[in-house]
């Protein structure tokens, strides 16, 4: 093997320095998919080929265990379909809502984690981005027993203070807001930990030219901070905003939607549909058009919030 | 826990504002310390109450005033969470799946990523387009598709069916194409006219270099099978085969709930995702980022 490479060097130096291009162009043919190949295959198999079925079946309806080609009509159905629509209400709202609070929050952490005067950093960053490594199943234990009528840990907190207790996971409005902060309690570390790797890369030479002109705290965070952190502050908005789109881990643990679809979401729809009442044709047209929504809001988000988020 | 007399020498980054007024500075200050204390109370009491809740028993749990302080009943609990879903068992197949996942996984994406990033080919742009689709599109859109066709194919209830669809991992693709893309042409061609062939350039040469980002993308890869959830719970049925989210899950839905289990088994298994964020902290924020931002 290696008296082998040894005898084929020279000639092989030699032919490149004779034909670089051509040299190039012929191991440029197949070797890069020697590299891709393997991820390209899976990627066929197992995303574009499931996609474009899917995209099939949303055509198709099941009509006595016959598979059916219905045209639009799962899509017409969808338009009248009162559960599809509260569950885009749901989602509408905690991107109003739960998202800008989010990461205010979270620009608010990042920029204390980045003071050089506070102490024990390390162990701040470490506590705030608990949440975002937890396991599901965790998490999801753990708002229970926190959320749990009557003997819960937040309704002994409550009643021990003097307020009534509440039924958390239960009455449609307190089950929104049980989710909006569960949400948040899970996300914002996350975020604020990418922030802060966004802040870290602010020289100190700009704080210092600012200092020099005069400016305070505030004028110093919201001229020469904000600006130059507005492409991670857009990363972290697009994927903040594509995951509330696809919300599902959340509410399939704490709350299944309920109560009364006060917490559903389109994609925990769409997976009732299609593994609860087998309605394959219907859970893959609800699919697609959450893909359509996703892909327009964040084009649009690319499109007006700043074209320097993927330099 | 070691890295912290380290990271609290790091020279300070952002210099102290001579010109701010003292009062407003303190004032300032202590508002922020205030809201980071608040943050990481809410974000770290849960785990602590997790600790208490495992070493108690159900009774004692609910219990008014709630118990503050680790009880005795760990070991107990231990036991009693090994009856009744073989937990050691169940994080064995964790161990595996994750292990075996996490190998091929970054293997594929880095070999992929270099692809993409040191050449030109017929069908570049279509791959390209290919992963960032795939970071936009919502895995639950596949569910049902996907699950017909582990069902055709007679997969149901296998690990490759758990690993296969996740393999090809477009975050981890795009995070090494990133990384190549800085890496000089100029290297490569001269180790190809010392007669390097095309993979041994990749693994001498090239990859070497791209090592901080694929720790990150390991320590990603890792964390994300071992916690994956959805698909391990529609693909497998059999409990021998269950990896621990599943395994705890099948708790959850039981009439009388075991919740100091319930909470001992959730901690443990969430014990090692958190021992590797702390041993790699830098790494998992720089692969966070995914080279999408210039920080």
């Amino acid at each position: 093997m290696a008296q082998q490479t040894t005898a084929r060097k020279p000639a092989a130096a030699a032919r490149a320095k004779a034909a670089p291009a051509r040299a190039r162009r012929r191991t440029s043919r197949t070797t890069p998919w020697m590299f891709a190949g393997p991820a390209a295959a899976l990627f066929g198999v197992f995303f574009a080929y499931p996609l474009l079925a899917g995209l099939y079946q949303s055509f198709t309806a099941d009509r006595d265990g016959v598979t059916t080609w219905v045209g639009l009509a799962q899509y017409r159905r969808m338009m009248h379909d009162p559960v599809f629509w509260t569950s885009l209400r749901n989602i509408a709202l905690i991107l109003l809502v739960q998202v800008p609070l989010m990461i205010a929050l979270a620009l608010v952490m990042a920029y204390g984690l980045n003071q050089s005067w506070l102490r024990f950093r390390a162990t701040y960053r470490i506590a705030c981005f608990l949440p975002a490594v937890t396991m599901l199943v965790a998490y999801s234990v753990v708002f229970r027993v926190l959320l749990k009528t009557d003997d819960g840990l937040v309704d002994q907190a409550l009643t021990a203070v003097g307020l009534p207790s509440i039924d958390w996971l239960n009455s449609p409005g307190w089950a929104r807001i049980a989710l909006i902060g569960s949400i948040t309690w899970r996300w914002t570390g996350y975020n604020a930990v990418i922030l802060l790797a966004g802040l870290q890369g602010i020289g100190r030479e700009q704080y210092e030219a600012a200092a020099i002109d005069g400016a305070g705290p505030a004028t110093t965070f919201l001229r020469v901070v904000l600006p130059q952190l507005r492409p991670v502050i857009l990363f972290c908005l697009v994927t903040s905003t594509i995951g509330t789109l696809q919300l599902f881990d959340e509410n399939y643990v704490l709350t299944k939607g309920g109560p009364g679809n006060a917490t559903m979401s389109p994609v925990l729809y769409l997976y009732k549909v299609g593994f609860e009442q087998l309605d394959f044709g219907y859970a893959a047209a609800i699919a697609w058009v959450v893909v359509l929504i996703i892909g327009l809001i964040s084009y649009a988000q690319f499109r007006f919030l700043g074209k320097d988020a993927t330099r | 826990m070691t890295t912290l007399p380290a990271r609290a020498a790091t020279p300070p980054r952002t210099p102290a504002r001579p010109t701010a007024p003292r009062r407003v500075r303190l004032l300032g200050r202590g508002a922020a310390v205030l809201v980071l204390t608040v943050g990481a109370l809410v974000s770290a009491v849960p785990f602590y109450w997790m600790v208490v809740a495992s070493t108690r028993d159900n009774a004692e749990l609910f219990a008014s005033p709630p118990p503050f302080l680790p009880g005795g009943r760990l070991l107990h609990n231990l036991v009693a969470l090994q009856h009744s879903i073989g937990f050691g068992r169940v994080l064995l197949n964790s161990v595996g799946v994750s292990v075996v996942y996490t190998v091929l996984s970054s293997l594929i994406s880095a070999m992929c990523g270099y692809g993409l990033a040191k050449f030109r080919f017929r069908g570049r742009g279509l791959l390209l387009g290919l992963v960032l689709a795939t970071m936009m599109i919502p895995f639950q859109v596949l569910l049902v598709p996907l699950f017909q066709m582990m069902a055709s194919l007679g997969w149901v209830d296998t690990y490759q069916a758990v690993i296969l669809p996740f393999l090809a991992n477009s975050f981890g693709i795009f995070l090494m194409r990133q990384a190549f893309l800085g890496f000089p042409d100029e290297l490569i061609e001269s180790a190809r006219m010392d007669g390097a062939g095309d993979l041994r350039i990749f693994y001498r040469i090239v990859l070497p270099v791209v090592r901080p980002q694929l720790g990150a993308l390991v320590i990603f890869s890792f964390m994300t099978q071992w916690n994956a959830f959805l698909w391990p719970l529609l693909m497998l049925n059999t409990e021998d085969k269950y990896t621990a989210p599943v395994a705890l899950y099948t708790l959850i839905g039981q009439s009388h709930v075991d919740y100091a289990g319930l909470i001992l088994g959730s901690f443990l298994a969430t014990l090692p995702v958190m021992l590797l964020f702390f041993l790699f902290q830098k790494q998992f924020v720089s692969g966070l980022l995914g080279g999408a931002v210039k920080g």
